[in-house]
């Protein structure tokens, strides 16, 4: 431990002399973006780059991975994805996967932020009585946000395989199994289950702090005043906790249209095409199809920063108004 | 219905209100952990109590016994006939009718048909399932990757983080404003969206198939950033320039000074970072394609598709997988969840 | 070997100027106290000295060389924080040390004077403690003892004692001066308070609104305050400000009108302001005496509050608005009428910009 905190103590000391350097070099606060140039230099490298090249191979064609060898195509990308004879109807469509993606996405976020919404909600409420330890259920309500999402798509696909637990107990009561996993509709329900008991708890915990962010003297207050209780939720605790539930409105419908890993480890997008979601579509357009097609995944990928961007737009107006 | 949306910390006698309450979370907790906790015995059982249907909580093991000149039997009692009660080793299955013999005279071999006999079974945890990961696969070169691209990433991503957050919180510079709102958008650009053209980056820069293309990368975060940033604006000014009156460089500043006394804030980043490295998946699967550079998440992923039949070892390597995790949680669940809940992200 | 000389000292945020060209000479070895209001300047000006702030415009010197460009750290300085600023993670040994040791001193060197600077402040029985379990006087010894252990060439003071309680205070207040006797180093020292100002300096530089109003001893600044501005700052209870005219000058010498009140003689000079010009006329509450003469340079009241403190009372009278001392106690009560003389020799007279007439013995 001594001889860490030695290591530690040596390696840091080593940026002292360029640091003292720089220093006197650079008059005030100038020496400021000599700390913030590590970070600026990774983001410009991996996430502002990026969104430039992503806009050029949006642009290309080709299957070729280097920019400069890739021809202009210009909206063909986007009219590729678009192109469709009845948009409702995926099959009808030059990429039906991609639109498969795209209905499955509307359906799996509206679903799926719905009810983790009303199940946060409800917890929340729960955990925020008087209740005989409370630490530890809030704990076990948060416990599967921890997890990997491949694990948490390997502990269901345990349980929801053909000779798992569930089709056990549903033996037990007299009920026929069911290949869960392999029935569209099943297979697409347990997507949105398992996307909630794996999230679920994060946002139970900031609606919990909203709740308990109400000064105790409001509800006291209420209490002397004889307000009904159903008229204290609605007109006192309800408004008050409002602002959490726009935040986790937003950032649960911003993380829902991106969903992908525990689903892919879960049912890998089927059966068929029931659980493709958009990221999918991306991961397999530009990375796992034998043709390589960098320009579809990117213009799919502008698309989804679009739908991204303007949520994140009525976040932050959601945020400066509570 | 209506009293159990408001009421909070009511003094009274419990109403019905409160068992419903408490019958939700214990349901909850049914819901939440059950399957965690019935991943973990199962992944006690060994290859024969995993197949057994319908499976049993407990990891279960039928009985084996040494029988001379035979080798090891499974052991089983017999239920109908002539021998009913008499526990028996299994020499062989022949039709509708299988061979049994007693360990104690293995000379005879004894005949009953195969419903009237039901195997004896014991509690055994298999550990070899464990102590098979590394034998039987390249298990620790999983657990090595996941671990060393964990630690790096953490050590580098508190680092340069904290740099930026300092100069953000604690000087005054042309630009810094700019430069503070600048990494808070990147909080709109999640990888998902820079996955094809990172891949090129990474790619260019020698970075597949590397631990240091899942490390570069996740290395600037805007949330680590805000958070610091935030933490750090509360150090008293006076400290920094007590410090100046000291002699002490701009960077021994940083990090005797700063650092240390933003311990707190770094310590939720820590373990942030430690669980999004742990976890991360697609960018992993993206950049690293060769099996011996693996994360456990990946090859996770990977057996799942190749081994159907060896789920005793997928169980086992999603333990360990969720192991450390579930460790840090247990000991820090409550500065997890204040952390997290102050700062709103995860 | 540690003057220090500002010359035009200029400092603006932004548009905003709160230092409108200060210039003074400070000896070496003496214990220098800038007073002044909230918002005067003064620790902007403090911070300029020592380098946390730079210089608009202007020089700065420390022992004649010009010191603008040279950082905080290298110019000789040790500064004793408002808050202490003691570092929180670091015992009071290494909070005294850290200095030292980025300055690369030797650790027996660092022992030493440690050591020795504790012995002084009496930390010793406290050195391997962390701050915070330090009280409030103990912390404020901490770090005079990391100012100390630098032997800097200037200590510089940010209001150390406001954060004290009133008892602890007083005694600071004597121990920062007998340390001052014993290492006999230049010090500056920043306060609101005009009490310290008087009881611990040598020269005292009084600021308002960023320009230096008087540089002078204590008594100097108490008997000849240079405008109305030090005159009222300068000592407790404040000088009674008047609002007056000069009713006539005679021999070079005025004497002021209170309306309503009657006409004083005062041995202020003329110097060029002539009859009806309008001044104020100003006379500390321990300089008025009662009397039961009816006189000129007495004058007449109703008393609308006593406050007796035993050895002293202080008598307050409206119309006009004034404070009388008096010694000893006092069997004056509310609603008497008072009857009061103000000694020629104890009035001051500001002309309209404030400024002080020069009385005949200055002259």
């Amino acid at each position: 431990m001594k001889l860490l905190a030695a290591l530690f103590a040596f390696l840091m000391n080593l940026p002292e002399r360029p640091m003292r350097w720089a220093q006197g070099r650079l008059a005030g606060g100038r020496l400021g973006w000599v700390f913030v140039a590590p970070n600026l230099a990774v983001f410009a490298v991996f996430t502002f780059l990026p969104i430039a090249i992503d806009f050029h191979y949006a642009l290309s064609g080709g299957t070729n991975l280097l920019p400069a060898e890739r021809p202009f195509v210009g909206g063909e990308n986007f009219a590729t994805l678009l192109d469709c004879v009845d948009h409702f109807d995926p099959n009808t469509c030059r990429r039906d996967l991609f639109w498969h993606g795209v209905w499955n996405t509307m359906r799996f976020v509206g679903f799926q932020v719905g009810l983790m919404l009303g199940f946060s909600l409800l917890t929340a409420i729960v955990l925020n009585r008087k209740i005989i330890g409370r630490g530890f259920f809030r704990a076990m309500f948060f416990y599967p946000v921890l997890l990997s999402p491949v694990v948490v798509g390997l502990i269901w696909k345990w349980i929801l395989q053909r000779e798992g637990v569930l089709n056990a107990g549903m033996m037990g009561v007299g009920a026929a199994p069911v290949n869960w996993l392999l029935d569209a509709n099943w297979a697409f329900f347990w997507s949105v289950f398992v996307s909630i008991w794996a999230h679920m708890g994060f946002y139970t915990l900031i609606l919990l702090a909203g709740l308990q962010a109400i000064p105790a003297e409001i509800n006291e207050a209420a209490a002397m005043d004889a307000t009904p209780p159903w008229r204290h939720f609605r007109r006192i605790t309800w408004p008050l906790m409002l602002p959490s539930v726009l935040v986790v409105l937003v950032l649960g419908l911003i993380r829902a249209v991106q969903m992908f890993d525990e689903i892919y480890v879960l049912t890998g997008g089927g059966p068929g095409t029931a659980t493709t979601f958009i990221v999918q579509y991306i991961y397999k357009t530009g990375f796992a199809d034998q043709v390589r097609q960098y320009g579809l995944a990117a213009a799919a990928s502008l698309l989804l920063a679009g739908v991204l961007l303007v949520l994140t737009m009525i976040q932050l107006r959601g945020m400066r108004r509570g | 219905m209506v009293r159990f949306l408001t009421r909070t910390r009511g003094h009274a006698a419990w109403d019905w209100t409160d068992w419903a309450a408490h019958l939700y979370l214990v349901l909850g907790v049914l819901v939440m952990f059950g399957p965690v906790l019935w991943l973990g015995m199962s992944s006690l059982k060994s290859e024969s109590g995993i197949q057994a249907f319908p499976p049993t909580f407990l990891p279960y093991e039928q009985v084996s016994v040494d029988v001379e000149g035979r080798g090891k039997l499974k052991l089983y009692r017999v239920t109908a006939g002539e021998f009913a009660g008499r526990e028996l080793g299994e020499v062989r299955r022949m039709g509708l009718q299988v061979q049994l013999v007693d360990p104690a005279a293995p000379a005879t071999l004894i005949r009953v048909a195969v419903g009237d006999r039901e195997p004896v079974m014991h509690l055994r945890a298999a550990w070899d399932n464990f102590t098979g990961l590394f034998s039987q696969f390249p298990f620790f070169r999983y657990l090595w990757n996941s671990v060393f691209i964990t630690a790096v990433a953490t050590v580098l991503t508190l680092l340069v983080n904290s740099m930026a957050a300092f100069a953000l919180s604690k000087y005054r510079f042309a630009g810094r404003d700019p430069v503070f709102l600048l990494m808070l958008a990147t909080l709109m650009i999640p990888p998902t969206i820079v996955l094809v053209p990172n891949y090129l980056i990474a790619s260019q820069l020698g970075l597949t198939n590397s631990p240091w293309g899942v490390i570069w990368p996740a290395v600037a975060t805007p949330t680590g950033v805000f958070l610091l940033r935030q933490y750090m604006l509360t150090l008293p000014d006076e400290l920094i320039e007590a410090a100046r009156m000291d002699n002490a460089s701009e960077w021994r500043i940083y990090w005797r000074i700063v650092l240390p006394l933003s311990a707190p804030a770094l310590a939720v980043l820590a373990i942030f970072s430690v669980m999004w490295r742990w976890n991360e998946f697609l960018w992993p699967m993206v950049v690293l394609s060769r099996s011996e550079s693996f994360t456990l998440p990946l090859a996770l992923n990977a057996f799942q598709g190749e081994l159907t039949t060896q789920w005793n070892y997928l169980l086992a390597m999603t333990v360990v997988t969720l192991l450390p995790v579930t460790v840090i949680f247990a000991f820090l669940q409550k500065h997890i969840t204040q952390g997290i809940a102050s700062a709103g992200v995860k | 070997m540690g003057g220090l000389s500002l010359r035009n000292v200029t400092k603006s945020f932004g548009p905003t100027k709160v230092i409108h060209g200060v210039s003074f000479d400070i000896a070496d070895g003496g214990f220098t106290v800038f007073v002044g209001p909230s918002g005067c300047g003064k620790s902007t000006l403090l911070r300029m000295i020592c380098g946390l702030e730079s210089v608009t415009t202007g020089d700065v010197a420390i022992d004649g060389v010009v010191v603008n460009d040279i950082p905080a750290a290298r110019r000789g300085l040790a500064m004793v924080f408002q808050s202490y600023a003691l570092y929180p993670h670091m015992t009071v040994y290494q909070n005294m040390a850290f200095g030292l040791e980025n300055l690369g001193t030797s650790a027996a060197e660092i022992a030493r004077r440690v050591g020795e600077a504790a012995r002084m402040l009496k930390l010793e029985d406290y050195l391997q403690r962390k701050p915070t379990a330090l009280s409030g006087g103990q912390r404020q010894r901490v770090a005079i003892g990391r100012a100390i252990v630098r032997e800097p060439k200037i200590f510089l003071f940010d209001e150390p004692l406001s954060n004290l309680d009133a008892e602890l205070r007083v005694g600071m207040r004597a121990e920062l001066t007998a340390l001052h006797r014993r290492l006999k180093t230049t010090m500056i020292y920043v306060t609101h308070d005009q009490v310290e100002a008087m009881t611990m300096a040598d020269t005292i530089v009084v600021l308002r609104a960023g320009r230096v109003e008087q540089v002078g001893a204590p008594l100097d600044l108490y008997n000849n305050p240079a405008n109305a501005f030090v005159a009222g700052f300068i000592g407790s209870p404040r000088m009674n400000l008047l609002p007056g005219t000069i009713a006539s000058v005679a021999g070079g010498v005025v004497s002021v009108g209170l309306l309503g009140v009657g006409v004083f003689a005062t041995e202020a000079l003329a110097a060029g302001h002539e009859v009806g010009a309008e001044v104020t006329l100003g006379i500390r509450p321990e300089h008025i005496t009662t009397t039961d003469d009816e006189g000129p340079g007495t004058l007449g009241g109703v008393i609308a509050g006593v406050e007796q403190l035993g050895g002293l009372s202080y008598v307050r009278l409206e119309s006009p608005d004034m404070t009388v001392q008096i010694a000893g106690q006092t069997n004056l009560g509310f609603g008497a009428a008072a009857r009061l003389r103000l000694p020629a020799a104890a009035i001051h007279v500001f002309d309209k910009s404030g400024a002080a007439l020069a009385r005949g013995d200055q002259a």
